[in-house]
């Protein structure tokens, strides 16, 4: 069992002040095994903290990101799944799935993780998996009216992934799960 | 003194000490045989050692102790006389037989306590007798000593309250007036130490005395140690005469050090019920006495006091504790023209924390406090002084620390006057403080008006204050050197302040950002890029709201105020053009042209666009930057439904030409394609022009065609086919959306173009495009088999 915490978005200190408190105490180093970023953290601070939870930390880059040497995508293979992720600012339209899927396979990913739109989506596509974890602050966006702060907590087990949404709703965290299974014919080499 | 001299004087001290241990010998020897005589004449002779004037207080206290521990034996000896049947009467008065005065006194003393215990005689009147006999020694240092040794003999021996020596005529009166006597005596001798000897070794004196000084405050320590002195005999008797003694004497070594004597070893509540008699004491010591550290010590106490319970606010109130203190201390600075301003800040920082702790509700006293200090500091500038400084950011600091609420400090009227004489370091220093304060405590700021006051005093963060204009030469110096690092973090605190500005009102809300506009604006281009983004994402937020509030109110009313907004943020954008960060500006006039296209303003919307494509055209020229902004442009205006036709053909025919024109030809293929989408969105009926979708494609298709061209003529191998597995990617795209201009056969050839090319003889591995295909292609199966409307559409597909 690995956990990986997604979130991104967060556009410190341009949108928000920093994670709510909620969150802060809910995220605490050792339990994560892997964090990633889609992107706009956009400080050395927020990295810095990201880097605090866990010392396995990817991050693609935003269009806000200080740090101008993120990668536009990157993949990493955890247990038997591959990830992609990606600001997704690169994929016009924007948050359109048909679209990232396309993305999906260019990246030749089971589960791809994406941003910008700041609203947390996760649809099962094809075989995979496309996933929006939001953004962590719940950060303006002029695409998304009304966002709440949102991240994403992956539970990686063999051929299972159970993904735990934590959204903030009027000051209370809400958690939701979604249960998503590989199928062994289908193979991302 | 000489070198010499320190040597001499240890031979002295070596000569008394043998002369002492000698005698003791002997004596030890007569107590060992009960020889009382031989006892006394050798002690008596042991005691003499102590009659020398050659010592200074610090080695003549050796001696007396070397002395002082033979006495305890002698007092033993004493006690088991007694019991043998020796009346201890006798034995009072057969040690007055000793030849010299001072040997005779401490071995009265001994006897006396002895005596005490005994019972044999009221304590009062041996007490009594001991303190009056004690006068014959008017040799400053032996007789502090003596007295000195008669308080610690008789320490455990008063009659007290529920002490075994309390009688029907002895009473706690008789103990506290021997204290007060040996006090008072002891004083005197000390204060006359001061006016003996060569008026040149007044330094030497000074220093000797401080050496002395806790033998005379050991006696205010033993009466505070007598649990009869109730408030009541506090009040009448203790510290009037105690008092008494203090002012009396004119001496200012001994005033400073009995006053705050007094105030430490007596208990608060006391000090809180005698406040006027202690303060009234203050203007009549010596002017040299450094009163502000006596008054800033018993304020100190009566804080920390106040700060153990509530339950003794009551009695704080009952005294009017703040209106004695503050006055008294008016009157101290006003007494004292050249009191430092250090030591006037130190004093009102004092009454400050003590009015916090006593009075948290009653912030006009706190801005009373700031205001007598900023009328002190009038006309003086900013401090130079380290010292003074440091005393009003404590001063400063204090507020913020007991309220968390910044909103408190915000009301003090005087505070920004105080924060003036702050140097400017010091100044950002404070200005910092306040924004974590912020930050820490999430506090909201809701007023115009507290925003004025918020950045005015947080001004040496916003902007280079007068000091810091000659920042190129200090850039040259390396003591002052400019950190990036800690500016960074300085600038984008200020920047997270920003989103805790905030007014339901919108009103109100649109005031605060004109506020933060004009401080910003002054910040000049270092700073800019850090406060610019926060305040333009602030006003989003606002314009955002009026969309969500006033969706069925009359349009008229409502569109004025985000009219109004976007001309600000028009205006906060082209303030980055100075710095200049064309990246970051072209970012938010396209985040103002969506707000813009949102809030149904169709001019304002193309205006951002506009400037945004200026930007493009003239400032971004760094290919990367480049294909960012491409995809940004592209991606912002896929999502614009408020164009008519006109300004949309515009809009797009540039975004293309822009994409085409890219520097590589990768990124030219992908941006064209991408701009398929700005001609085909899902659901918008006006926007469905399938032609121009063919021909982005069609355009990317001969890019990549050419890229592959490149590639054979520079690299000799064809290049990647990904471009194109990336275009049919797209063709199914734009097929399966219902692009009637996108057929069967377009899709067909396209495919099997790639396969043919994947198969040429000189193609360079790439499993990138390998990759893309399979899935292309098992993508296609997928859809085949969901069957349907959609599995229908695949099945013409032949891959």
């Amino acid at each position: 069992m690995v956990l990986v915490l997604a979130l991104g978005d967060l556009h410190i200190p341009h949108r928000a002040a920093d994670l709510p408190a909620k969150f802060k105490s809910m995220l605490v180093p050792g339990k994560i095994q892997h964090v990633i970023c889609t992107g706009n953290l956009c400080i050395k601070e927020v990295h810095d903290y990201l880097k605090t939870l866990c010392p396995d930390l990817h991050i693609t880059r935003g269009e806000y990101d200080e740090e101008t040497r993120y990668p536009e995508t990157k993949t990493l293979t955890i247990g038997q799944f591959k990830l992609g992720l990606c600001h997704g600012h690169q994929v016009v339209p924007w948050g359109d799935l048909d679209s990232l899927a396309m993305l999906q396979r260019q990246l030749d990913v089971d589960i791809l993780v994406t941003g910008h739109t700041h609203q947390f989506t996760a649809y099962k596509h094809e075989a995979g998996v496309v996933i929006n974890p939001g953004s962590a602050t719940g950060a303006y966006s002029s695409i998304t009216y009304d966002v709440n702060p949102s991240f994403v907590l992956m539970d990686i087990d063999a051929l299972r992934v159970v993904v735990y949404v934590y959204e903030l709703i009027d000051g209370e965290v809400k958690v939701d799960k979604i249960d998503f299974k590989k199928t062994t014919t289908q193979s991302a080499n | 003194m000489t070198p010499n001299g320190v040597e001499d004087e240890d031979k002295f001290l070596a000569s008394g000490v043998a002369g002492i241990q000698q005698n003791a010998f002997h004596m030890h020897r007569a107590l060992d045989s009960n020889n009382l005589k031989d006892a006394l004449k050798y002690s008596a002779q042991m005691l003499s050692e102590l009659r020398t004037s050659r010592l200074s207080p610090h080695k003549y206290y050796e001696l007396y102790m070397r002395a002082f521990d033979e006495l305890r034996k002698l007092e033993m000896f004493f006690k088991e006389e007694t019991k043998r049947g020796c009346s201890i009467v006798e034995l009072y008065e057969l040690v007055q037989h000793a030849g010299n005065i001072l040997p005779r006194l401490y071995l009265l003393c001994t006897v006396g306590s002895v005596y005490i215990k005994s019972k044999e005689a009221p304590a009062k009147d041996i007490l009594k007798d001991l303190v009056e006999m004690c006068r014959g020694i008017q040799h400053p240092l032996r007789g502090l000593f003596l007295r000195s040794y008669l308080s610690q003999v008789s320490k455990d021996k008063l009659p007290d309250i529920g002490s075994e020596y309390e009688g029907d005529a002895d009473t706690v009166v008789d103990a506290v007036e021997f204290v007060l006597q040996n006090f008072t005596e002891m004083n005197k001798l000390w204060v006359r130490m001061q006016h003996q000897g060569p008026a040149l070794e007044k330094m030497k004196r000074e220093k000797e005395r401080s050496e002395l000084r806790d033998l005379v405050g050991k006696n205010l320590h033993v009466l505070s140690q007598i649990e009869g002195i109730d408030l009541e005999m506090y009040k009448e008797t203790v510290l009037p005469r105690i008092l008494e003694q203090v002012v009396n004497c004119k001496d200012e070594i001994a005033q400073g050090y009995l006053m705050d004597c007094i105030i430490q070893v007596f208990p608060d509540e006391y000090h809180l019920q005698t406040l006027e008699t202690l303060l009234g004491a203050c203007p009549q010591l010596q002017p040299s006495v450094d009163i502000k550290m006596v008054l800033a010590r018993l304020m100190e106490r009566l804080s920390n006091y106040a700060a153990l319970s509530t339950d003794v606010l009551p009695e704080f109130f009952q005294v009017e504790a703040f209106a004695k203190l503050n006055s008294a201390i008016g009157k101290v600075i006003e007494a004292q023209e050249n009191m430092p301003i250090a030591g006037v800040v130190t004093l009102y920082s004092s009454l400050l924390t003590f009015t916090l702790h006593v009075h948290p509700d009653r912030l006009d006293y706190v801005d009373q406090i700031l205001g007598a200090c900023v009328k002190k500091l009038s006309g003086k500038g900013k401090l130079k002084d380290s010292i003074a400084t440091k005393q009003i950011v404590a001063l400063l600091s204090a507020p913020l620390e007991k309220y968390k609420d910044i909103d408190t400090a915000l009301k003090l009227s005087n505070y920004p006057h105080v924060m003036e004489h702050l140097d400017d370091a010091t100044s950002k220093v404070m200005a910092n403080v306040l924004v974590q304060t912020i930050l820490k405590n999430k506090t909201c700021i809701s007023t115009d008006e507290k925003v004025e006051a918020l950045f005015e005093l947080m001004k040496g963060l916003i902007r280079d204050l007068d000091e810091n204009l000659h920042d190129e030469t200090k850039f040259l110096c390396p003591p002052f050197k400019f950190d990036e690092e800690d500016f960074k973090e300085e600038q984008n605190s200020v920047s997270r302040l920003i989103q805790m500005l905030h007014n339901d009102d919108p009103e109100e809300m649109l005031k605060i950002i004109c506020t933060v506009k004009k401080h910003i604006v002054t910040g000049g281009p270092k700073r800019l890029p850090f406060t610019v983004p926060p305040l333009i994402f602030n006003s989003l937020k606002l314009v955002r709201r009026l969309q969500n509030q006033d969706e069925n109110a009359p349009e008229e009313e409502t569109s004025a105020i985000p009219k109004k907004i976007f001309q600000i943020l028009n205006q906060i954008i082209e303030a980055l053009s100075s710095v200049p960060v064309p990246e970051l500006a072209l970012r938010l006039y396209l985040e103002c042209a969506e707000a813009a296209n949102d809030s149904d303003l169709e001019p304002v919307a193309y205006e951002f666009f506009t400037q945004a494509y200026i930007l493009y055209e003239e400032e971004i020229s760094d290919s990367k930057a480049q294909v960012t902004a491409i995809q940004l442009i592209i991606g912002t205006l896929q999502r614009m439904h408020i164009f008519g036709v006109e300004n949309r053909d515009t809009l797009t025919h540039k975004a293309t030409g822009y994409s085409a024109k890219l520097l590589k030809k990768p990124d030219q293929c992908k941006a064209v394609y991408s701009c398929a989408h700005l001609f085909w969105v899902d659901d918008q009926d006006s926007i469905k022009d399938g032609e121009r979708v063919l021909l982005c494609l069609k355009r990317a298709l001969r890019i990549a065609n050419a890229a592959q061209q490149m590639s054979n003529a520079t690299r000799g191998s064809s290049g990647s086919v990904l471009l194109f597995i990336e275009i049919l990617n797209k063709y199914l795209y734009f097929y399966e959306k219902g692009v009637t201009q996108i057929t069967v056969a377009s899709i067909q050839s396209l495919l099997e173009l790639i396969t043919t090319e994947m198969q040429s003889e000189n193609k360079t591995a790439d499993p990138a495009a390998d990759a893309l295909l399979a899935s292309t292609l098992r993508y296609i199966q997928f859809q085949k088999d969901k069957g349907g409307a959609v599995g229908e559409k695949y099945d013409s597909i032949k891959s």
